[in-house]
């Protein structure tokens, strides 16, 4: 069996940057990662696209190519199409690609697996030419694809960037429904002086804000109770603004609520993990070095806890760092400075956290509302189990199958773990989340039959 | 409606449903049918209701497909081949 010094699980900025520095410290490197191409999402596509894509998509997007031409330069080892499965305590990593199952070894491990989109339960939500901002981005960044009555619901940075990006490319979003409250500024005030050394994003953000009025988009702001009309898709999204019920008619509405950890990968090797209340996820617990309870494993970029892009390249030089020096490499000098860095950048954060917590629709969606996409499962019967004393989500699990479909509760796992936390008057740390298991994603028997005469370990459960 | 800002680069031919799609060489089989107009990609499993694709990168598991009559295909995640033949999943074939 194949055996690297690092495997990094993931090909976005965290992952090509901490692969880059890893070959420079001299340490063998292999890079892991599902999709066709390197970039993760926020640059993906960065090799392929044109001058007029990037040009449209912003200067933060066009700072990919940099980090790609670096990663490709460094001679690291990347297989691309690649669907990691299992990962068992001895750091052995099971993946699939090309049609047959893979084994490689890692003396150390990175997760640089990224962020998810927040679950947005909310009436309406599974109809088809719903989805999220992230995906209508993704369109836009791989195909040059964009939908004119594209209707942005939600709060965060990511609503306004697509919505400037959209007026760019020449076709505006139909309107935007924010559902930031407006107690939500003054929460958000308390942080302003700390966040201003990252004042590059404030003006960021409100250059696109101005964007959005200068093209005359319709903003609808303090929304709630939002609701997506249809029946075999969507047909329109209606919502409570200004004390007024509003009815937008649209074929394409796209959900944000921010942007989370994708903890599957550090879930299923069982180290700790954390409610972090700011950012109102779970965060792995990492040393300052950024390792996990289990030793050699690593978390970079927006999977430690979400800063965006530059911080995810940041964490991945260092993490590559710590680990060159674990080796007994000489550190490279430039460590102090990043970390001075990573704290100047992380400083707009609270604010954004305080200004775009999540909205209480989809914290605590009414009982009829689907919240497990796969298995079907209402927020309804989710508080029904919690009344038959169901304590966690793995004991929700095991009543209504919520959390066992194909997405193994990508979807609905924060949300499952918010509304038990509701019902039985707890903190989310102490209902914690859904135990995640091999294999993390479904595979053929095929794939798995190709994996060699040497079974897998702890992959028949 | 979607529509693309820009149509240059080659392009490949699949079909789903029997109808023939147009995808540009490189992009996935859910960015194609999405372009072509189709967004409903599967049924649900247990109430058979229509879904399509929803977060575009691998996640949601919405988009399955059967493709060359391989089901359970994520098609956000696999790029468009020419002479693909892509047909929505129903309810019975879906993973779990």
């Amino acid at each position: 069996m194949n055996s690297y010094d690092v495997v990094i699980v993931g090909a976005g900025p965290a992952g090509m940057a901490c692969a880059a520095e890893a070959r420079q410290a001299g340490l063998s490197t292999l890079v892991l990662d599902e999709q066709p191409r390197p970039g993760g999402q926020i640059f993906r596509d960065i090799e392929v696209s044109d001058p007029g894509r990037r040009a449209l998509l912003g200067k933060d997007y066009a700072e990919g190519a940099r980090i790609a031409e670096a990663f490709r330069a460094s001679g690291a080892d990347y297989v691309s199409g690649a669907v990691v499965w299992n990962i068992d305590s001895a750091k052995r990593i099971d993946y699939s690609a090309g049609g047959r199952s893979h084994s490689v070894e890692a003396k150390s491990l990175v997760a640089a697996t990224g962020a998810i989109e927040r679950p947005t339960p909310m009436p309406g939500w599974t109809l088809p030419g719903v989805t999220t901002v992230g995906a209508a981005q993704i369109l836009l960044k791989t195909s040059g694809i964009v939908f004119e009555d594209l209707v942005l619901v939600g709060s965060g940075p990511l609503l306004w960037l697509a919505a400037s990006q959209m007026i760019t490319a020449g076709v505006p979003p139909k309107a935007i429904v924010e559902t930031v409250p407006k107690s939500r500024y003054r929460a958000a005030a308390r942080h302003v002086l700390r966040a201003l050394p990252g004042w590059r994003y404030l003006a960021k953000g409100f250059a696109m804000m101005r964007a959005v009025k200068r093209a005359g988009v319709p903003v609808h702001r303090d929304a709630e109770d939002i609701a997506i009309e249809g029946d075999s898709a969507a047909t329109a999204v209606t919502f409570t603004s200004g004390s007024k019920r509003h009815r937008i008619e649209t074929a394409h509405v796209a959900l944000h609520q921010g942007v989370v950890p994708n903890q599957q990968m550090t879930r299923v090797m069982n180290c700790q993990h954390r409610f972090d209340e700011s950012q109102r996820a779970f965060l792995p617990v990492l040393s300052e070095d950024f390792e996990t309870t289990v030793p050699g494993v690593f978390v970079a970029g927006d999977g430690a806890g979400i800063g965006g892009a530059k911080s995810a390249a940041m964490r991945g030089r260092l993490v590559a760092m710590r680990i060159a020096e674990t080796a007994g490499k000489p550190v490279s000098g430039e460590r102090a400075k990043l970390r001075t860095a990573l704290a100047r950048d992380a400083a707009v954060r609270p604010l954004l956290e305080a200004l775009y917590a999540p909205s209480d629709d989809v914290l605590s969606p009414a009982d009829a509302v689907m919240v497990c996409r796969c298995e079907e499962i209402t927020a309804g019967q989710i508080r029904e189990a919690v009344a038959l004393g169901a304590p966690g989500p793995n004991q929700v699990k095991s009543f209504l199958r919520a959390g066992m479909g194909p997405c193994q509760g990508r979807m609905c796992g924060l949300a499952v773990s918010e509304i038990i936390a509701a019902a039985r008057g707890e903190s989310p740390s102490t209902v914690d989340y859904y135990r995640i298991r091999p294999p993390l994603k479904p595979l053929l028997l095929s794939e798995l039959a190709g994996l060699g005469a040497e079974a897998p370990r702890e992959a028949a459960e | 409606m979607p529509q693309r800002i820009d149509t240059s680069g080659e392009t490949v031919r699949f079909t789903f449903e029997g109808r023939d799609v147009e995808a540009r060489a490189g992009e996935t089989i859910a960015a194609a049918l999405i372009a072509s107009g189709e967004t409903t990609t599967r049924a649900s499993v247990v109430s058979g209701a229509p879904r399509g694709p929803f977060c575009m990168m691998g996640v949601c598991f919405e988009c399955l497909v059967e493709i060359d009559g391989v089901p359970n295909r994520q098609a956000c995640m696999i790029v468009a081949e020419p002479g693909m033949t892509v047909a929505r999943q129903t309810a019975d074939e879906v993973a779990a």
